[in-house]
């Protein structure tokens, strides 16, 4: 906790076989965790659109979580692979972005890896608190350099 | 203009503990566009359900949100209660503020905070839900079979037993597969032909069975339900229907020195042969590569070299002319079933990542033989009449040392895996030597015994005190031709000493491995193998006879190594899969599927590259004269699993998978920002 | 052709043939073998027995004077070097830890472990196109002994010429080390007969032919029996120590664990010379036990 009393706000995209059955498997088997991670399900990690991560930080996200299934196990077959590759290119483009790349985590959680998730959560938060917060989008857009009040989508 | 019920569960003390349930609530109540907020002690009870279904029906509900435990658990109970008040069921969607909250945080206030926000990502996604309804795809009630020993054998019994028809397809010109070359089977030294043999006659027989042997699957397109298979009729060059399995032709050949594949080499067979006497179907095969007509033709000669069998053919079925032919079968569902092959200790390997044995001479030396092999010499109907007799010299052996884990176990070799019933046949064998040779003394090397199933404890201890075979726990480093006698060196691992020894004949137990070209077969099919070649399974624990891929199963050795019981189960098994697969008039799928808006997307299939179920055909948008405007992607609904990687690849947002589009999420994402104050109502533009 | 050259200590010693050999068939075969300036003692058995370090360091720094005097292949005759000089850099390639103490030891920062290390058999199985083509001219200048045309011999690796696998037929596998032929290779391209038998790969004895002479007599005795059993008028070798065993405590091996041999061992650089032209006495036969010219003279 730092002196601010700053709380990380934390976006986890996850896919609906893996991560989110670790993370039901971290729940039901009580492993206490940070408070901080918003989780939000898709069916794969192939599904998710780079957009969604910066989207996140713009809607006031200090940090995002981004976990599927490890390599091989895709319940997809190939669904995590694209998103490896996908954000292999991504994170080169993320500090262009002015988004410091250590917000953003990238993991393998299967759906026995309940423990693994939870050190995922408190690592990321941790990490992210160090940072500080991320107003960079929103001040941007209050600032009305974007052209414009936020319309809300 | 959305009305959303929320319903937030306090699931007894599991959420009410940590989480202020009702806070929940009433803070939900002030999301634009909730019309009714409230908490509940138990909501997947039968009262839970009912407050559901009275809310819908009194507030005119257009949605609703059950803020509760994982939608792992209760999707389906509570989409089936919405169904039943009259709303599609995809309107009704859970936050999990049990797995994800109170279960794992202990701050009340903190706690409350996160279950809100959690609840309101899914009310803003159930906002932009659409009224989906399930897919029906047509399903053609006849099954494919690919291999015919007894797992191919089985399935196609069952299925037929059970009203449907079977293809059966069979590469050699005979079913029964590896379990015909066997003398007798463990535990019960049962005689294997006989035991199969009436079932080889039923398949053949059956009126719901459709044969083809000497056959092998050319090609399959399609999904379940749907599947279209090519299967190509490899030329017997004989005429099937006009052959009466007199066998006068194979009287006549003059080529009596082709090494005989089903007696594993040791014997020899003509050129026009049935493979084993017991064969089904009993019409024989003409090999080309030996036979003398056709090498003769090969060699641009003038005239026929040898014609005996069409001669001695009462019947006129030899046809020399008689080619490859395809033939097309329309089925609704395939089980692989190709078995086995025995792992060569030589040095050419079928799989690169396996090493032979130099150690043991490469299989060049010759009374050094594999477990399928000393099968055909103790069966009566074998190269030798059922008596063990060394292939070098023909002279009975005395001493045989069979070594266990021979390619299994062994990284060394490339197979880490163990082949199961090795430790079984070895005991096996060395109670039938014993039986045939009555002073003859078999020694066993072996790492562990393993012997798991009903009466295999038992029978293995009936080899050691009953049949006097001798068991040295360790392994055997070196085999040397030795003049007439083969040199073992071995260790003893609980005497602590190296042992050597003479012996007549050593027979290895070589690992199981799936057959040559396994690979190719599963590509044509879409399932996945692992790097063993094993066919995988949909899951190792509760899915065990169905693939990843939807419509095709998988029965026997060619997805691990097994023995005769466990092929036979998992048969059934498959075949019942089957059967519950075509009780269905239609196949119902859930509809979270990909569908392309044909306005925008300008045709260049980024999508068909990424899915990995080749689920993107290609559509051509034609005007009304029937010009073709532009070609564009089409998602096939029957093979679609819903993944969603065609929508992030896509350039131009034209494809969308129903249930997680790109409004849903951004919905969800948008909501991180509220803490009380509105978020905007539904007409989600970006 | 240039080669990088790790006599080491028993090439000056009891292996002299083997060196002396060397030295005249190189030049004959186009190569010029550059000696590792100052090497050292590669630690032999000593030292791994005693210290890892101590073993990684005195074979290591061997390999990195290689490295500063511009030599990117080392040919370590003796089998026993290689092993030694192909294990540290076996070791140094997958353990970091022991790779910067190493550098640390020897006070070598920039020792990049780059320098491959090759065994005479390998060496002359490269060469063996050469080695024939050479072989025939020189059969068909002097059809005059002394000759191993025809000569059958039974090719002896012992235990450190492919053994083990993961040092020696790595980063490349040159040779089967359950079923070698190298060694076969290079005999046929002498013009001798390599004969099949079964002790190929069996131990000498190694160091116990200083501590017990007992277990050299009966190993060494399986080996030249099966050889002679083949129907091998010779034996040929690749490690000094194991010259050492068969043909120096040939006659003790007869003595206490019986029989009667009468095999020369030759090492393969002999052989190779033989076939190459040079005389017994340049090649160093003159120094074996076990008489060399009887056989040389009644092979055709």
């Amino acid at each position: 906790m730092t002196s601010t009393g700053f709380e990380p706000k934390i976006a986890a995209f996850v896919c609906n076989w893996c991560t989110y059955t670790g993370a039901d498997l971290a729940g039901t088997s009580r492993i206490q965790m940070a408070t901080n991670v918003r989780i939000i399900r898709l069916p794969c990690t192939g599904r998710i659109d780079p957009l969604f991560i910066i989207k996140a930080f713009e809607r006031g996200a200090d940090g995002v979580i981004v976990s599927g299934c490890h390599p091989a196990d895709c319940h997809y077959t190939a669904g995590n692979y694209h998103a490896r590759r996908r954000f292999t290119l991504f994170n080169d483009f993320i500090e262009f972005l002015g988004i410091d790349s250590r917000r953003i985590t990238f993991s393998w959680v299967s759906a026995s890896e309940g423990q693994k998730w939870a050190d995922i959560v408190n690592d990321t938060t941790a990490r992210v608190r160090e940072l500080g917060p991320f107003s960079g989008y929103r001040d941007l857009v209050r600032s009305g350099l974007t052209g414009g009040q936020d319309a809300g989508t | 203009m959305s009305r959303i019920g929320v319903f937030v569960c306090h699931c007894g003390e599991n959420i009410a503990r940590t989480v202020d349930c009702a806070a929940v609530a009433k803070r939900l109540a002030e999301l634009p566009g909730v019309a009714h907020s409230v908490d509940y002690k138990y909501m997947c009870s039968d009262p839970g359900q009912a407050l559901i279904k009275q809310a819908i029906a009194e507030k005119g509900l257009t949605g609703v949100v059950v803020a509760a435990c994982s939608p792992h658990m209760h999707e389906k109970t509570f989409r089936r209660a919405v169904s039943g008040a009259g709303m599609n069921p995809h309107f009704c969607e859970m936050a999990n503020i049990r797995e994800h909250c109170s279960w794992i945080h202990e701050d009340r206030v903190k706690a409350t905070d996160k279950a809100t926000q959690l609840a309101s990502f899914i009310v803003e996604k159930v906002k932009r839900n659409r009224p989906l309804q399930p897919i029906h795809i047509p399903i053609e009630r006849r099954a494919l079979v690919i291999g015919g020993g007894i797992a191919g054998i089985q399935a196609s019994l069952d299925i037929a037993d059970g009203n449907r028809e079977v293809v059966l397809v069979e590469k050699e010109p005979s079913i029964g597969g590896h379990m015909s070359q066997l003398s007798e089977t463990f535990p019960t030294l049962d005689c294997s032909q006989c035991i199969l043999t009436p079932r080889m006659v039923e398949t053949y027989q059956h009126e719901r069975i459709r044969l083809h042997t000497y056959s092998e699957v050319e090609s399959v397109e399609g999904y379940i339900g749907n599947f279209t298979v090519r299967i190509r009729k490899k030329s017997r060059s004989i005429d099937e229907e006009k052959c009466n399995g007199c066998g006068a032709c194979i009287q006549a050949c003059p080529n009596r020195k082709s090494p005989n594949e089903f007696d594993t080499g040791l014997g020899k067979r003509t050129s026009v042969y049935v493979p084993f006497p017991q064969a089904v179907p009993n019409i024989p095969v003409i090999d080309r590569a030996s036979c003398l007509f056709f090498r003769g033709r090969a060699k641009g000669a003038k005239k026929d070299v040898c014609k005996k069998c069409e001669a001695a053919c009462g019947k006129g079925a030899i046809a020399f002319d008689r080619e490859d032919r395809i033939i097309e079968e329309k089925v609704g569902a395939i089980i692989i079933a190709t078995g086995y092959q025995l792992y060569s200790i030589g040095k050419e390997q079928a799989n690169p990542a396996f090493k032979g044995y130099g150690e043991y001479g490469y299989g060049t030396i010759p009374d050094v033989i594999d477990g399928l092999q000393f099968e055909r010499l103790a069966s009566a109907s074998g190269p030798t009449a059922g008596k063990i007799l060394r292939p070098s010299d023909g002279k009975e052996p005395k001493r045989i040392v069979f070594l266990q884990c021979i390619g299994s176990r062994d990284p060394a070799k490339g197979i880490q895996f163990c082949s199961k019933i090795c430790c079984m046949y070895v005991a096996k064998h060395t109670m039938l030597y014993k039986h045939k040779v009555h002073g003859g003394q078999a020694t066993v090397f072996f790492m562990d015994v393993r012997a798991a199933g009903k009466g295999y404890d038992e029978f293995s201890r009936r080899a050691i005190e009953e049949d006097g075979a001798r068991y040295i726990r360790g392994r055997v480093s070196k085999l040397e031709r030795d003049g007439e006698v083969i040199k073992v060196y071995g260790y003893d691992t609980l005497n602590g000493a190296p042992v050597v020894m003479d012996a007549d004949m050593v027979v290895l137990a070589t690992a199981m491995v799936p057959q040559t070209g396994i690979s190719t077969l599963a590509q044509k099919l879409s399932v996945s193998y692992d790097r063993y070649g094993f066919i995988n399974e949909a899951h190792p624990k509760l899915r065990p006879v169905e693939t990843n891929t939807a419509g095709i199963f998988v029965a026997g050795a060619c997805q691990a190594p097994r023995d005769i019981p466990d092929s036979v189960s998992m048969a059934s098994a498959a075949a019942a899969k089957v059967l519950g697969l075509f009780s269905n008039e239609k196949l119902e799928r859930e509809p979270s599927v990909a569908v392309v808006n044909r306005e925008l997307c300008t045709g260049c299939f980024h999508c068909q590259r990424v899915c990995p179920y080749g689920a993107i055909d290609r559509f051509e948008v034609k005007d009304r004269k029937g010009a073709l405007l532009k070609t564009v992607a089409e998602v096939n609904k029957g093979i679609c699993q819903g993944c969603g990687t065609c929508q992030a690849a896509c350039p131009s947002k034209s494809v969308e998978l129903e249930g997680f589009t790109d409004e849903q999420v951004f919905a969800e994402i948008n909501a991180l920002e509220w803490t009380g104050q509105g978020v905007s109502d539904e007409g989600g533009r970006r | 052709m240039k080669i990088g050259y790790y006599p080491g200590c028993s090439l000056s010693s009891t292996g002299r043939e083997y060196n002396e050999s060397l030295q005249v068939i190189a030049p004959l075969l186009g190569v010029t073998l550059q000696e590792i300036e100052d090497w050292n003692c590669c630690g032999a058995s000593s030292a791994h027995a005693t210290n890892r370090q101590l073993s990684l360091a005195l074979a290591a720094r061997n390999l990195a004077l290689a490295e500063t005097q511009a030599i990117p292949e080392v040919l370590a005759p003796c089998a026993a070097c290689y092993n030694r000089l192909a294990s540290a850099r076996h070791a140094l390639a997958k353990d970091t830890r022991a790779f910067e103490k190493t550098r640390e030891v020897l006070e070598r920062p920039e020792f990049s472990n780059s320098v491959r290390v090759k065994t005479s058999v390998e060496w002359l199985r490269d060469l063996a196109p050469v080695i024939q083509k050479k072989a025939e001219e020189t059969a068909s200048r002097s059809a005059t002994s002394p000759s191993v045309k025809g000569l059958k011999v039974a090719c002896y690796y012992g235990c450190l010429l492919v053994r083990p696998p993961e040092v020696t037929q790595w980063p490349t596998q040159w040779d089967d080390p359950e079923d070698p032929s190298s060694m076969e290779t290079v005999v046929r391209a002498t013009g001798a007969e390599p004969v099949r038998w079964n002790r190929r790969l069996d131990c000498c004895g190694a160091g116990f032919s200083l501590s017990r002479l007992d277990s050299v007599a009966r190993l060494g005795r399986e080996i030249l029996q099966e050889a002679k059993k083949a129907g091998a008028q010779a034996l040929v070798v690749a490690c000094p120590l194991c010259h050492v065993n068969l043909d120096f405590r040939q006659q003790a091996i007869a003595r206490k664990a019986g029989g009667e041999f009468d095999l020369p061992v030759f090492y393969i650089t002999e052989l190779v010379g033989l076939a190459l032209g040079a005389s017994q006495a340049q090649l160093g036969l003159n120094r074996h036990y076990v008489r060399t010219d009887s056989v040389l003279e009644r092979s055709p």
